[in-house]
């Protein structure tokens, strides 16, 4: 049984009518002066589009920002690797589109399970996102007039999507990138690459810094501050395969909770439905193929079983577009967690194409036929190069193969309406928290989250928390920062004493496996039940067997994967409590126990409309669950459907 | 595509630290898929390496999908290795054939210094950013995005240079160890737009003034930067860099 705190979290919520929360908030909130601005230091982990933008935001307020990476430059976060888009509610298509409607798509397509007010915030600031990307030089798509090109995405029927090319990520990552570059030149941001975080420091009971290592020297680095802000992104990676960038990670955001911030939400993680196929046990990482390449590429799989002719050989009276027979209104627009359910079952049902029958196809033969090769390469060029690239075929010529991959995590450390989590000083942005997404993330959303809370929500609420609360200076030889520092050696200490047998990455394809497989896609409680057992065997395992070779004090980049997937192990864990508990099936997260007739996800709203947040409570007890609820005061949560 | 298995030899640069002298190690590896990527080999060397009690090999990576441009590796005297538009990460050993030896060495430059192994600071790049390399909007200033109008194809051009992945292969190419293409590509790209205008002439003689200082090598226009860029930067970028710097150098109120 799950252990439940007995009050219930606040999100901090203002009172009166949705539209006019954010402005009446933002008068609300305490301000800073501007000659003060200056006396307070700001600490940001992470320089991806929440860290960056926000980096470079509160610099050109005033304060005084250290930003640290664990990339040898901050260009390199792996925002940069976002592909499609980023939305935003301009109505420059004349479309039907509004404020309004990307606030009910976001909150539909996050099946009802995130907070009403943030998401409506977020719809709100989406327009100011594009106007500042602009302005900073980014190269979005334009018309031959000069105006802003648009086009649809996945789960949606209007167009708002801005793109540059199929770079989009790279782009705004660079805008924001620059931005704060530009503030490291006038001296207000100090950058702090190749480090990463280990510890945070708590000074009665407020967040005042961080212990980092030096990546370069193996030295461990006191920082403190007035104020902590993660933007450390998502926790993908507790599966081994994902379209993560390599060295995405949890730790930063696990050794806050391991100091008491709650975590939210674990089990939504997406699975995309576009990713190209495993296609050995060498796999390093997986590649997403844009969600854009649904717009004119067609879904399917041969009607028979096990049909292995070549696809240009199957005509189309044996081809099943399962998305479009499954979801006429949407098609192959399906969004991503529906898409990706509907290729698994395909997949099981024995009809999946490939060596491994794990894989769908994503045709471009009409669209081809329709619009001419020279439309379909200006538009998704770089992706069936890289497509190219990878698998050796041409899908100008042939279909490309795909299989859903994960790619996104929606659960991250808890944040109340001003993204401050539960310990005072601490605020979390972007892909680290969990606020905006709900049960699922659409499409282009993503960029949207991230820069909208960097450059138009931090720059806001953080003054309220340094105007109104005391912070006396604290020195790296405060007890706190020295006992953080010290556990921060330890756990070094502890992982190269060890000299098991085992390299840390067959630890963690061991790991990403069983999550995969029992954690996936589909749940269920069997599955879960054992799969926590497995977890905290795999993990006795770890301590007693991993080789960690070289040293402390050296560029050693075993002992930093080391680092990573110890947390990852302890993580993993709390993400399966989370699914085993969450006796219903929303959005990325489906359970086998709960579904339609039709195999379609059955949400229990009775029993489950709550963001479930979790305390530590050490390695070895069970966590306590937080429960913050779900009130929905303008949109009627009703049964997704896309059909 | 069918699949082979390789045996290859591989010689790598292996160097413990900044100030320690470093030499070629020779490993042997076999069973080599082909449908694996360079790095995923380089990963089976490494588990071959724990295995052995050998420390395995650094080498920065981290999207292995081509964009975040920390990959790095000089292969075969190639940088990126022998494909056109193509990173480290995104190469594949269908590339190779049984029995090839595989030189693998760092990025030859001495403004990139080795950290360890094929590990180089590259920290260079960020300080030219940093001298100019953007246009100094503060958050909350901009107009609607639609009051600045720039011509698709006036746009694309901005894109063509916008897309440097900042790896260096561009240095690591050059036999001067010239920047010219990573800094042309930034100054190219906000020069063609109208947003990058009221600092143009400031931000071409700073960007160019911090690349000087780090130490990079001066542009002779042999190219080998083009034909090593991962992404397809073109050197007219250079040519438009070389016509913004002129231009400023008249120009400039300073």
């Amino acid at each position: 049984m799950v252990r439940v705190a007995s009050d219930t979290l606040n999100s901090r919520v203002p009172d009166g009518p949705l539209q006019q929360k954010w402005d009446k908030h933002r008068f609300d909130l305490k301000l800073v002066n501007p000659a003060n601005k200056r006396k307070f230091t700001v600490i940001v982990v992470g320089t991806g589009l929440a860290g960056g933008s926000a980096a470079a935001s509160m610099a050109e307020l005033g304060y005084n920002v250290k930003a640290f990476c664990f990339q040898d430059s901050p260009r390199r976060a792996h925002s940069i690797a976002a592909q499609g888009g980023i939305n935003a509610a301009k109505n420059y298509q004349n479309d039907g589109d509004s404020v309004w409607r990307l606030f009910y798509d976001t909150l539909k397509g996050g099946d009802y399970r995130a907070r009403e007010a943030n998401v409506h915030r977020l719809a709100q600031v989406s327009t100011s996102i594009i106007d500042q990307c602009v302005s900073q030089g980014v190269p979005f798509a334009r018309e031959y007039g000069g105006t802003l090109a648009n086009r649809s995405f996945g789960g949606a029927q209007v167009s708002r999507t801005f793109y540059c090319r199929g770079q989009t990520g790279q782009q705004l990552l660079l805008g924001a990138y620059q931005a704060m570059m530009r503030q490291v030149g006038t001296g207000k941001v100090k950058l702090f690459a190749r480090r990463e975080m280990l510890e945070l420091i708590v000074v009665d009971g407020v967040a005042r810094g961080i212990v980092v290592r030096n990546l370069t020297t193996g030295q461990l680095e006191t920082h403190t501050a007035d104020a902590v802000v993660l933007c450390t992104g998502g926790y993908g990676n507790v599966y081994y395969l994902s379209t993560m960038a390599k060295g995405c990670n949890v730790t930063a955001a696990w050794r806050c909770a391991r100091k008491g911030a709650l975590f939210a939400n674990p089990c939504y993680t997406q699975i995309h439905p576009t990713c190209i196929p495993v296609s050995g046990d060498y796999q390093s990482k997986l590649t997403l193929m844009s969600e854009s390449l649904r717009n004119d590429g067609r879904v399917w799989v041969p009607m028979a079983k096990g049909d292995k002719r070549s696809p240009d050989q199957i005509p189309d009276a044996e081809r099943d577009y399962y998305l479009e027979r499954r979801y006429p209104s949407f098609g192959n627009l399906a969004p991503r967690d529906i898409s990706s359910r509907a290729a698994k079952e395909r997949c099981d049902a024995g009809n999946g194409v490939g060596d491994s029958g794990l894989a769908v196809f994503l045709d471009f033969r009409d669209a081809i036929k329709r619009d001419g090769e020279d439309v379909i390469r200006k538009k998704y060029g770089n992706l069936f190069h890289m497509y190219n690239k990878i698998t050796a075929e041409d899908p100008y010529k042939q279909p490309m193969r795909i299989f859903p991959a994960v790619h996104y995590t929606m659960g991250g450390l808890w944040v109340d309406y001003n993204l401050m989590s539960n310990v005072p000083g601490l605020y979390v942005l972007g892909e680290a928290n969990f606020s905006d997404h709900g049960a699922n993330r659409l499409g282009a959303s993503a960029l949207m989250q991230g820069l909208s809370d960097g450059y138009f929500v931090l720059p806001y609420t953080i003054g309220d928390h340094l105007a109104t609360t005391k912070l006396d200076k604290i020195r790296d030889d405060h007890p706190a920062c020295m006992q953080a520092m010290q556990e921060a050696q330890n756990r070094i200490n502890k992982l190269i004493a060890v000299q098991g047998k085992r390299s840390v990455d067959s630890f963690h394809r061991e790991l990403g496996l069983l999550m995969w497989d029992q954690c996936g896609m589909a749940r269920n409680r069997k599955g879960l039940t054992e799969a926590i057992d497995r977890i905290r065997g795999l993990r006795d395992e770890y301590w007693r067997d991993v080789r960690v070779l070289g040293s402390g004090t050296t560029l050693n980049q075993s002992l930093e994967k080391a680092g990573r997937v110890a947390d990852f192990m302890e993580f993993a864990e709390l993400l399966a409590t989370d699914a085993l508990h969450r006796e219903e099936s929303c959005g990325g997260h489906f359970r086998e126990e709960y579904q339609t007739e039709e195999g379609e996800a059955a949400r229990n709203d009775a029993d489950f409309s709550y963001v479930g947040a979790w305390e530590y409570r050490g390695t070895e007890q069970e966590p306590i669950l937080h429960k913050e609820p779900l009130v929905f005061e303008n949109v009627k949560p009703s049964t997704r459907s896309y059909k | 595509m069918s699949n082979h298995l390789l045996n290859l030899n591989l010689r790598v640069w292996r160097q413990s630290g900044p100030n320690d002298e470093g030499s070629f190690k020779t490993y042997r590896l076999s069973g080599v898929s082909t449908h694996m990527s360079f790095l995923e080999m380089l990963d089976v060397l490494n588990e071959q390496l724990i295995v052995q009690g050998e420390e395995p090999v650094a080498f920065d990576h981290d999207c292995r999908e081509g964009i975040c441009g920390m990959c790095s590796l000089m292969i075969n005297g190639q940088a990126h290795g022998p494909d056109n538009a193509t990173t480290t990460c995104q190469l594949h050993m269908r590339r190779f054939s049984d029995g090839d030896t595989v030189t693998i060495e760092p990025w030859r430059a001495s403004a990139f210094p080795v950290l360890r192994d094929l590990v180089v600071d590259r920290s260079a790049f960020d300080r030219i950013i940093a001298a100019g390399g953007f246009v100094s909007v503060n958050t909350g200033n901009a107009p609607d995005g639609n009051a600045i109008l720039v011509p698709g194809v006036r746009q694309e051009v901005a894109m063509d240079g916008a897309a440097c992945i900042g790896c260096g292969a561009c240095v690591a190419a050059c036999k001067n160890a010239s920047a010219m293409l990573f800094v042309s590509a930034k100054v190219s790209q906000l020069a063609v737009l109208p947003q990058g205008h009221p600092e143009r002439n400031a931000r071409v003689l700073n960007m160019v003034a911090q690349m000087d200082k780090e130490g990079f090598g001066s542009c002779t226009n042999t190219s080998e930067c083009e034909a090593a860029c991962p992404a397809e930067v073109s050197v007219s970028h250079i040519a438009r860099l070389n016509r913004e710097y002129l231009r400023a150098s008249i120009l400039a109120e300073n």
